[in-house]
């Protein structure tokens, strides 16, 4: 039953990515693109963690839980770049 | 493994994939950047809040053991994720310049903080 489960919510969360990447190439303006790349690392996060499950090991939770940090801070990094036209003044 | 269990952990990931997919949805279809905003916000909370208590529940009944680590990427992703959508929004504000004049007046002495800042634009 879980694998059952584990299967469909991957071909979910790849056809959640191929939106989010429709998105980051259509997006009007640079903050649309910048959502959508924050977008995609909560995806990647998803996927690590169903990878976790679907092989049993609980090692893939640095990753993601290194994802979710990298993934913060290059949001913010974006967004003080489009504020201030710098990332570290 | 229980089938009580088994059938727990298979509904979160199905809930936590479905959020995820409404998310991305209302981010592809959305018409504009403040709406468009919201969308992933629902992936954030319930698509990774249900995938990680899935991960959690199946860890704590195959190894019987409770970790600890699902429950801190939950907490830094609740923790980051207001901030960085704010941040975003500030971002949208400063860059479009339609959605300035829709902006209602403060009523204080000081206008929106994000235009407002003392420095000359474009710095």
């Amino acid at each position: 039953m879980i694998a059952a489960a584990i299967a469909i919510a991957g071909g979910a969360i790849c056809l959640a990515i191929a939106l989010t990447l429709y998105r980051l190439a259509v997006g009007p303006d640079a903050t649309d693109r910048v959502l959508a790349l924050d977008t995609l690392v909560i995806e990647t996060i998803a996927l690590i963690v169903l990878g976790g499950i679907a092989y049993g090991t609980a090692m893939y939770f640095e990753a993601a839980l290194l994802f979710a940090m990298v993934g913060f801070v290059t949001t913010v990094a974006f967004c003080k770049f489009l504020l201030r036209g710098n990332v570290i003044e | 493994m229980y089938p009580f269990l088994e059938a727990l952990v298979a509904a979160l990931i199905l809930i936590g994939a479905f959020f995820l997919l409404v998310g991305a949805l209302g981010l592809a279809r959305l018409p504009d950047m403040m709406r468009r905003l919201h969308g992933p916000t629902k992936a954030t909370t319930l698509g990774i809040g249900a995938l990680l208590i899935a991960s959690m529940v199946y860890f704590a009944a195959v190894r019987g053991s409770f970790s600890i680590h699902e429950l801190l990427i939950t907490l830094f992703l609740f923790l980051t994720a207001p901030v960085s959508a704010h941040m975003l929004a500030k971002a949208h504000i400063l860059r479009a310049r339609a959605e300035r004049d829709r902006l209602p007046a403060t009523g204080t002495a000081t206008g929106w903080a994000t235009l407002d800042s003392g420095h000359p634009k474009g710095e």
